[in-house]
């Protein structure tokens, strides 16, 4: 069966300087299969290679070394585009036209006919929440409403794949769960969803797999509780000491205080010794619960070098 | 694989603008052949200034010439309104016109008539205006009346009736002439200048126009003429008093009460003549003829 | 598909009030079809006609230089050009239809002017005249011209920023006027190499010269009909030329 994204060593350099002699790698050698109705998350830092990797799977620039494939036709070939929609970062329009006139010029790209267009363009506009504003310039919108329409130009053509790059920026709380809620509508629909975000919640809870990008390389594939699981499980221990009893000196400085309370996070192993100490103590357990990692600490270590040795490929869906 | 569709690209380009090139060669040589009929240039002398103008105009010279030309008007017509009669920058004017349009026959004849006549009329410069109407034949091989205009200047302005004879003479001979050409290159070479003649050039010159500048001064030239014969045949009727009477008369009324003029004899503007004692007839200092010409235009 | 792109060029042109520049060449055609008969006796119509395609020239080459030159660069600029890239559409046609959509733009707005002129004509001379076709002639001519220098901003715009375009684009449009002068030059010249240099630069450079027939119009000069073809032909050669090469640069161009 025919993955929906294959990308193979995909790489691009940026030539700097004057005389172009020092590349910038932004993208080294990625490869990643995305498999059809997947909603697949792209997470990395700022400059990781986010946006670049979009850029060139669209067409917008060129890769140096590497390819893909997206629903099994090369990047180059723009027909595919018939069955791909794209949502850019930071969306601008013309602004002349209003959000009708933008929806019915891109969906002249399209063979639809006129009345299709009509009703789709009526309902995509209900959907993202703008059909009070569906006659109004483009330039008087906010960077909110260029966002929504931007998401429904994306998915006009109701293409089998669809790239969104910072789907939730520039969204307030209300907007971000309309947009999750497109993005869950969409799968169900089989299509398949391929955006780049900086909000790991988000990411979490949408994903089927996420991949890792630092700094131009791929760090890490796979579903959010796998990638996660790389962290070391601790645990935490809630506890209040009796009055007069001191704090065990080798406690004192992981333990965090809040009124009477005490909260300490052990790793796993050590988890006995601690509860000895304060036995020994006669602090009072009030409970030991297992700290869940997020993906965002996970994010964090990684970005920050720390985890780099862990970086593995667990998913077994990949060339 | 589909990357070859950009490199196609550049491919096509790279073969494909030398090609196109090479096309645009043997047809821009016949687009110059045909484009020469259709824009007819280039003027034969070297007028300097005008080429610059030329250039400068970006190919709107058209344009710019009719602004030089309501110039050169407005020139002539203030400086008359002004009785200033330092007209130094209407040859260069009408020169600019020219060569930005050569083929703007109302200037050539403007400059004909004007840069010839002596001041406060014109510029007194017959000799640019000979200039002029040269280039104006050789811009407008096809056009008779240039001889005509040529042929005026050296008979009215600068008395060289062989030029002028032969300057008619070649104008006749061009298509669409009127046959008045040669009867007067015949009759300027035989009999010089006579004020028949004079006449009818002017009268010529007058109908041949529609620019009001030129016709006034047309106008005024032939009332000057008609007062001139008139002056002539005063004259002869006073020397007649004078053998009868043994003197001069006093005034034209003495010829009507002797009974030998019908009424006082007035200039085409309406003033009578004034006989002076020694029995020459002028006119009346007040008349409008009198402020302009008779200087001595016939010869005799 | 191009057309899509034309279609939608020329209706940001009427927004961006383009158009508009049409209010003033009317005011000019009726000062001067006023003004005239005072002026300058017994050339109205020749002063009218020198005046108006003259306008349309010159309005004509300052929408298409002004326009061109930010056909592609303002959609790079604004990265409008990501969203229309995403659909089905390559990048040549893409490029031909705004260029057609501007070619749309002067067209129409030369036929407006035309009318105006015709007005100011009429008001002026009280009848049309068998030769008074050669001014149509003369506009076709002026279009064509344009057309080339629609192109060359366009050319220009795939690469460069509007100044600089300008610049490239009006200074080629000077030098392919003064080519008959640039090759007189060279021939009155002492030395073969310049003159060999100058000849070659005539024939490389686009003459615009032949697209002039002003003075051919104002004077009701007919003309030639093979001439007619000549420049159309000489036209497309050129034009086709410079898209070529602003496909190949475009296609190959990674946007910011």
């Amino acid at each position: 069966m025919q993955a929906a994204i294959e990308i193979n060593e995909l790489t691009k350099d940026y030539y700097l300087g004057f005389w172009r002699k020092r590349p910038r790698r932004a993208l080294d050698g990625l490869t990643l299969t995305i498999e059809e109705g997947e909603v697949f998350g792209f997470l990395g830092p700022n400059g990781a290679g986010k946006t670049t990797t979009l850029k060139l799977l669209m067409g917008l620039i060129f890769p140096t070394s590497g390819g893909a494939r997206i629903l099994g036709r090369q990047i180059e070939d723009v027909s595919m585009h018939h069955d791909v929609g794209y949502l850019p970062e930071q969306p601008y329009f013309y602004d002349y036209l209003t959000a009708r006139e933008l929806l019915d010029y891109f969906a002249r790209f399209f063979r639809l006919s006129a009345e299709e267009r009509r009703r789709r363009i009526g309902s995509l506009l209900d959907l993202v929440g703008l059909s009070s504003a569906a006659d109004v310039q483009l330039r008087r919108y906010s960077k909110g409403m260029l966002q929504r329409i931007g998401v429904a130009q994306a998915i006009l053509h109701q293409p089998r794949v669809v790239f969104l790059d910072e789907p939730m920026s520039g969204l307030d709380p209300v907007g971000r769960r309309e947009v999750r809620d497109i993005i869950l509508d969409l799968k169900r629909q089989g299509r398949t969803v391929f955006f780049s975000t900086h909000i790991l919640p988000d990411a979490e809870m949408l994903c089927d797999r996420v991949a890792v990008l630092v700094g131009g390389k791929l760090q890490g594939v796979g579903s959010p509780e796998q990638i996660v699981s790389i962290e070391v499980e601790s645990l935490e221990v809630l506890f209040e000491l009796p009055a007069g009893s001191a704090l065990p000196p080798a406690l004192e400085a992981a333990a965090t205080q809040t009124g009477a309370r005490y909260r300490i996070q052990v790793p796993e192993a050590q988890l006995y010794g601690v509860l000895e100490g304060l036995r020994a103590a006669r602090a009072r357990i009030i409970s030991v619960s297992q700290l869940k990692p997020t993906l965002e600490d996970f994010f964090l270590r990684l970005v920050s070098g720390e985890q780099r040795r862990h970086a593995v490929e667990i998913s077994g869906g990949g060339l | 694989m589909k990357q070859s569709g950009r490199r196609r690209n550049i491919w096509v380009a790279a073969l494909g603008i030398p090609l196109l090139l090479a096309a645009a060669y043997p047809l821009q040589r016949r687009i110059d052949a045909r484009v020469r009929t259709v824009q007819q240039e280039k003027d034969a002398l070297m007028l300097r200034s005008g080429r610059v103008l030329k250039k400068l105009s970006l190919g709107y010279d058209s344009l710019l010439a009719d602004i030089y030309w309501t110039r050169a008007v407005q020139y002539y017509g203030g400086k008359r309104r002004d009785h200033d009669p330092n007209l130094e920058l209407l040859a260069p004017l009408l020169d600019l016109t020219t060569t930005l349009d050569p083929h703007l026959l109302v200037a050539y004849k403007f400059g004909a008539i004007f840069l010839a006549e002596p001041p406060p009329k014109g510029a007194g410069r017959p000799d640019l205006a000979v200039n002029l109407i040269r280039r104006a034949i050789v811009n407008n091989p096809e056009n008779w009346r240039l001889w005509a205009d040529l042929g005026f200047i050296y008979y009215w302005d600068m008395k060289d009736y062989k030029k002028a004879a032969e300057a008619y003479l070649e104008g006749s001979r061009q298509p669409g002439a009127r046959d008045w050409m040669k009867v007067m290159a015949a009759k300027i070479a035989e009999e010089g200048g006579s004020r028949g003649t004079s006449r009818f050039l002017w009268e010529q010159i007058y109908l041949s126009t529609q620019d009001s500048s030129i016709r006034r001064n047309a106008f005024e030239h032939l009332q000057s003429l008609k007062a001139e014969e008139d002056a002539e045949r005063l004259e002869e009727v006073a020397a007649r008093f004078h053998q009868r009477f043994g003197r001069f008369p006093a005034s034209a009324r003495e010829l009507v009460e002797a009974g030998i003029l019908p009424g006082v004899p007035v200039d085409p503007a309406g003033y009578s003549y004034v006989l002076t004692p020694d029995g020459k007839a002028r006119l009346n200092p007040s008349s409008p003829i009198a402020s302009d010409v008779l200087k001595p235009v016939l010869p005799h | 598909m191009t057309w899509v792109v034309a279609l939608n060029t020329f209706r940001e042109a009427v927004r961006d009030r383009v158009l508009y520049n049409l209010i003033f060449f009317a005011l000019l055609m009726i000062a001067a079809a006023v003004l005239v008969g005072q002026i300058s006796i017994g050339i109205e119509h020749l002063v009218i006609v020198n005046l108006g395609l003259t306008a349309i020239s010159v309005f004509g080459l300052v929408m298409a230089i002004f326009i061109g030159v930010g056909l592609v660069y303002k959609e790079i600029d604004k990265r409008t050009l990501y969203a229309l890239l995403s659909k089905p559409l390559r990048r040549r046609q893409f490029l031909v239809g705004k260029y057609a959509g501007l070619l749309l733009t002067l067209a129409v707005n030369t036929a407006l002017m035309t009318l105006g002129l015709a007005v100011a004509l009429f008001y002026v001379s009280r009848t049309f005249v068998r030769s008074d076709l050669s001014i149509l002639v003369a506009i076709y001519f002026i279009l064509l011209a344009l057309a080339l220098v629609t192109a060359l901003a366009l050319l220009f715009s795939c690469f460069s920023t509007p100044m600089l375009s300008t610049v490239f684009t009006l200074g080629l449009y000077l030098a392919g006027i003064f080519s008959t002068d640039i090759r007189s030059f060279g021939e009155v010249t002492e030395s073969p190499a310049l003159g060999a240099v100058t000849k070659f630069l005539y024939y490389l450079l686009p003459n615009f010269n032949n697209f002039n027939a002003i003075a051919a119009a104002a004077y009701g000069r007919q003309i030639p009909l093979i001439l007619v073809a000549q420049n159309t032909a000489y036209a497309a050669i050129y034009i086709t030329l410079v898209l070529l090469a602003a496909a190949a640069i475009f296609s190959n161009r990674n946007l910011k």
